[in-house]
């Protein structure tokens, strides 16, 4: 159990208790107990953060300096993340009960990657010049929106608070981040290591704090310029329409999915049947692209399920701490107590449990990796988002009724597919509607590889050049001409 | 120039109006009975699936003359039925139609003879735009309508030019981005400049594979239904462009809250792009697009020819009788010239004819109808009432009809209803500013961020001002000019993304990432 050093809000370059001094408890989801207790953010401690962010933008240096100075500055932050990996490695793992050994191979390498890619990517940002029909030069300048609010869940802390702060800080942007309250441990800790690094004052805030609270004051802010969220669909609806009445801000939207896995029989078993655990086991399921609906084709159905059902039964889980563990607990009580009434809910709907359906034998909130069967497409297990360790598993006979049953959701966030085949390969990729298709692998991403959903999974991307447009304005500049040799 | 319209530079006005008094016709203002020209309405049903039928109420609305007020035609009112069939056939027409199947070179084919059909009928859309809306027929004609046609033009060139991007992974890992058309999209379009805002919302959508419903303003529903006749004609397939003629509250709202709906792009006021907004919250979270208002300003710097700026300024808020979002309504100008300037300004807002728009000698039509003509008139009496001085116009003109003359305010505080509010109709304030740091400061005071004007001749002064002002289009030395490669939109409440240029193609397109292991690849 480390020291925790940050439990206070960062604004202006300083941790500050909150106006109402009100703190939160963040508990550690293997046992439940109280890890430490942080400042508690509302509308008076957001309007004190877009005040200094706004004269950060307004006035400050950020915006002014080169797009390679800011990625001098980025870069040196990323130099501090590295330098602090394991510590920042184990708040998340006691925050959120992510797994250590993956945190320090995983997630805070990311985290630093996407800093220096987005660093590398600061001074080149190009605008362009136009064709004109008429004599005149125009071109576009790609400047930075202004104050950015970044809202962000408790699943991947840092993953999160790094994929919405580093393209926004190499525009030019000034930032207000919350994180979910939940976990606001390793997000405190990025403030501190954000000031070592020449971050400016005001340029990088944090206010830690409940949606309904700081994050609603983020979203209706009326000197707020965008809002970059990524949480569930029913929150992500109430922020859209809190931006809508404020000052019409526009919104990036990551939001939930039912991500299908369709396995063809060309798919070697093993591979396949690992990868379809994987996908919904990884970070105990709470991860928006879960491949928590798997579909798998007629002719290797049996065997794969055998081996399927066999692997489930072997999976270690146990303390995130522990290197052979590869499950830890879900985040709290909420969560747990959502995902075990989603179980006993597809069993009264007549579902088949293969495996699991039952919190494990521990304490904390552990619940063990959980295989529905003959299930029908309308049961709310196949419909709804768990966000836990839970699959529904489907056979199909054609290509075609693959695509329908795959597209048959509200949600469009990911899909993967598993064949050696490349006609079928291609032809699946087109006609599934979600944002990232995996082809024999899952959960791949990329710094460069634009990441987000289509239908209600949201809109706007993540990651890659696209990633950088939400947080820039195209403004035209027309000026006549005279006597141009061409047009 | 307005998104929406396009083309009616200052330099052709000017050359225009020349001419005319060089032939002698100077014409007083007022109304003007000796050019009515009646068409037959032809087209006056719902679009869907390639036939026009009434709508499901039966219901029909009445579309007016603004030059006197008269019914010209009873158009079909669809509501939320209506919406409904329009979706089912919009949907049916994209999962399993022929439309987004075609290359892009095909569906490129079809908008050109789009093109080339709108532009054989020019004089009768023109026509029943000027009927409809008061604008000026010789504008459409030659330069409004023209640049409409452009839009199906380049867009059609863009058809087969989309290009997704092949990714750099930093493991052994093929990605690449797929550029998908959206799907189903809905487009609300205003009454200002109705065959523009058509054309500009359509053309990229089409262009991208998407099929739609288009909801015209029920001001000026009766060009919209003529180019769905010519849509079809061109070959457009069934059920890939369909028109709901009706009103907002109803028809509109059915758009932005369609479960089955997954975009809606709007141009139109502030307060009406924030409902859309909210309705594609409550209902499938739908992406929205939105050209809303705009207060923008027009700065002219000691340097400026005071002729050009005054011919710029008058021209920035009396084009199309101040029904453009991008209107110079607030104007600043450096106290060196000011009064020389203002001299100018008046003279020749007073000489700016305001009449029938059928008349190739008038400057500018009626006001669009009788509610935005008593907002602009109440909008005056507020301004008087405030205190500020009035220096031309300010009243209405004849008795019949929605015309106001240019109307000049100036001795106005920042915080006066008419300097703050968008006023959508022939009026400017007018301010005097000491040092350019002033002037973009007063500039980017206000909620709006649409546009802007720069008069001078000085290259620091242009490149600062035009970096300071927050607004999606700086305008150097000319105003209202707008082209097709030129993205067009605001900053802060004059909207959300962008039409014009290839940047509007991306709210069309969906953006997929494909991921692959690779082996043995000899790079990454």
């Amino acid at each position: 159990m480390p020291t925790i050093k940050f439990t206070k809000l960062f604004i202006n370059g300083e941790f500050v208790d909150s106006v109402s001094g009100k703190t939160i408890e963040t508990t550690d989801p293997r046992n439940g107990e109280v890890i430490a207790k942080v400042a508690e953010g509302g509308k008076e401690d957001v309007d004190l953060a877009v005040k200094a962010a706004r004269a950060a933008f307004d006035h400050g240096p950020w915006p002014r300096m080169s797009g390679f100075e800011r990625a001098r500055i980025m870069m040196k932050f990323a130099d501090l993340i590295e330098e602090n990996l394991e510590e920042l490695a184990t708040l998340d793992s006691l925050d959120a009960g992510k797994l250590f050994s993956l945190g320090k191979a995983i997630d805070i390498p990311g985290v630093i990657s996407c800093l220096r890619y987005y660093a590398g990517a600061a001074d080149k940002i190009h605008g362009r010049t136009l064709k004109m029909s008429r004599e005149f030069q125009a071109y576009t300048l790609l400047e930075p929106i202004g104050v950015v609010g970044s809202i962000i869940p408790w699943n991947f802390p840092s993953t999160m608070f790094f994929i919405k702060a580093s393209p926004a800080l190499a525009a030019g942007c000034t930032v207000v981040m919350k994180p979910a309250e939940q976990t606001p441990l390793s997000a405190l800790y990025y403030a501190h290591l954000a000031k070592m690094a020449g971050v400016p004052d005001g340029v990088l805030n944090v206010i830690t704090g409940f949606g309904p609270t700081a994050g609603a004051a983020i979203s209706s802010h009326m000197d707020i310029d965008m809002v970059s969220f990524t949480g569930s669909t029913e929150v992500g609806r109430e922020i859209m329409k809190a931006a809508a009445t404020s000052n019409l801000k526009p919104v990036a939207l990551e939001l939930g999915g039912k991500s299908p896995l369709l396995i063809f029989d060309d798919a070697d078993i093993d591979m396949a049947s690992d990868l379809a655990l994987l996908g919904v086991l990884y970070n105990k399921g709470e991860i928006c692209v879960a491949g928590s609906r798997v579909f798998v084709q007629e002719g290797i159905y049996d065997e794969f399920v055998k081996k399927l059902v066999e692997k489930a039964k072997a999976w270690p889980i146990g303390d995130p701490f522990d290197p052979q563990v590869r499950q830890g607990p879900q985040i709290d009580k909420a969560q747990f107590d959502k995902i075990l009434r989603y179980i006993e809910h597809g069993m009264r709907e007549g579902a088949t449990l293969l495996t699991g359906g039952k919190p494990a034998e521990r304490q904390g909130y552990y619940i063990e990796p959980t295989i529905f069967t003959d299930v029908k497409e309308d049961m709310l297990i196949v419909k709804d988002e768990i966000f836990g360790p839970v699959m529904a598993l489907m056979k199909f006979k054609t290509i075609e009724e693959a695509i329908k049953s795959a597209n048959n959701t509200r949600y469009g966030l990911a899909a993967g597919i598993v064949t050696k085949s490349l006609d079928v390969a291609n032809t699946v990729s087109r006609s599934i509607r979600a944002g990232t298709i995996w082809i024999n692998c899952y959960f791949a991403f990329g710094d460069d590889c634009p990441f987000g959903g289509c239908k209600m999974s949201g809109f706007g991307k993540d990651h890659g050049s696209e990633g950088l447009h939400k947080y820039l304005h195209t403004k035209s500049v027309v000026t006549p001409i005279y006597n141009s040799p061409w047009l | 120039m307005c998104d929406c319209c396009g083309l009616y530079s200052l330099e052709e006005s000017e050359r225009e109006r020349k001419r005319e008094r060089e032939r002698g016709e100077m014409r007083s203002h007022g109304t003007s009975e000796s050019f009515v020209k009646m068409p037959t309405i032809k087209f006056t049903k719902l679009f869907i699936n390639g036939e026009f039928v009434d709508s499901v109420s039966g219901k029909t609305f009445e579309t007016r003359d603004p030059r006197n007020g008269e019914v010209i035609a009873n158009i079909a009112e669809g509501d939320k039925e209506d919406v409904d069939l329009a979706v089912r056939v919009a949907r049916a027409a994209f999962d399993h139609g022929p439309w987004p199947r075609m290359s892009g070179f095909e569906r490129a084919r079809i908008m050109m003879k789009f093109a080339d059909l709108v532009e054989q009928n020019i004089e009768e859309v023109a026509t029943l735009d000027t009927l409809d809306a008061g604008k000026l027929f010789s504008s459409l004609k030659d330069y409004e309508l023209p640049d409409a046609i452009k839009s199906l033009r380049y867009y059609a060139g863009a058809a087969d030019k989309i290009h997704g991007d092949v990714l750099k992974m930093s493991r052994p890992l093929q990605a690449y981005t797929l550029l998908e058309p959206i799907g189903v999209v809905g487009h609300i379009i205003p009454w200002n400049f109705p065959s523009s805002s058509f054309f500009v919302k359509t053309s990229p959508a089409l262009a991208a594979g998407c099929t739609m419903v288009v909801k015209p303003a029920e001001q000026t529903p009766l060009s919209a239904l003529y180019y769905a006749h010519l849509a079809k004609l061109a070959g457009i397939p069934d059920g890939v462009l369909n028109v709901i003629t009706g009103f907002g509250p109803t028809a509109g709202a059915a758009i932005s809250s369609h479960m089955d709906i997954d975009m809606v792009s709007f141009t139109g006021s502030t307060e009406v792009g924030r409902e859309i907004m909210k309705a594609a919250a409550t209902s499938n979270l739908k992406p929205v697009v939105l050209e809303l208002g705009g207060k923008s300003p027009l700065l002219i710097f000691d340097d400026a020819d005071i002729d050009m700026a005054s011919d710029l300024a008058l021209f920035g808020f009396s084009f199309n009788k101040g029904e453009v979002c991008t209107a110079g309504s607030r104007l600043y100008v450096q106290e060196g010239i000011y009064d020389e300037f203002v001299k100018k300004l008046v003279e020749k807002a007073k000489g700016w004819i305001v009449g029938d728009p059928f008349d190739p000698n008038v400057c500018h039509g009626p006001q669009v109808d009788k509610v935005q003509f008593e907002k602009v008139l109440s909008y005056i009496e507020h301004g008087n009432r405030e205190g500020a001085t009035l220096l031309t116009g300010g009243k209405p003109i004849g008795d019949k009809g929605y015309y106001i003359e240019p109307t000049i305010f100036t001795d106005v505080k920042e915080d006066m209803l008419i300097v703050k509010n968008e006023i959508f109709g022939p009026v400017v304030v007018l301010m005097k500013f000491k040092t350019m740091e002033e002037a973009i400061r007063r500039a980017n005071d206000t909620t709006y961020g649409l546009a802007a004007g720069i008069v001078t001749k000085d290259l620091n002064v242009a490149n600062t001002v035009s970096r300071s002002i927050r607004a999606g289009t700086i305008w150097i030395n000319c105003y209202l000019e707008e082209d097709r490669d030129c993205p067009f939109g605001g900053y802060k409440m004059s909207g959300i993304g962008r039409d014009l240029g290839l940047e509007a193609l991306h709210k069309y397109l969906q953006v997929k990432s494909v991921i692959t292991p690779i082996y043995n690849s000899p790079w990454l």
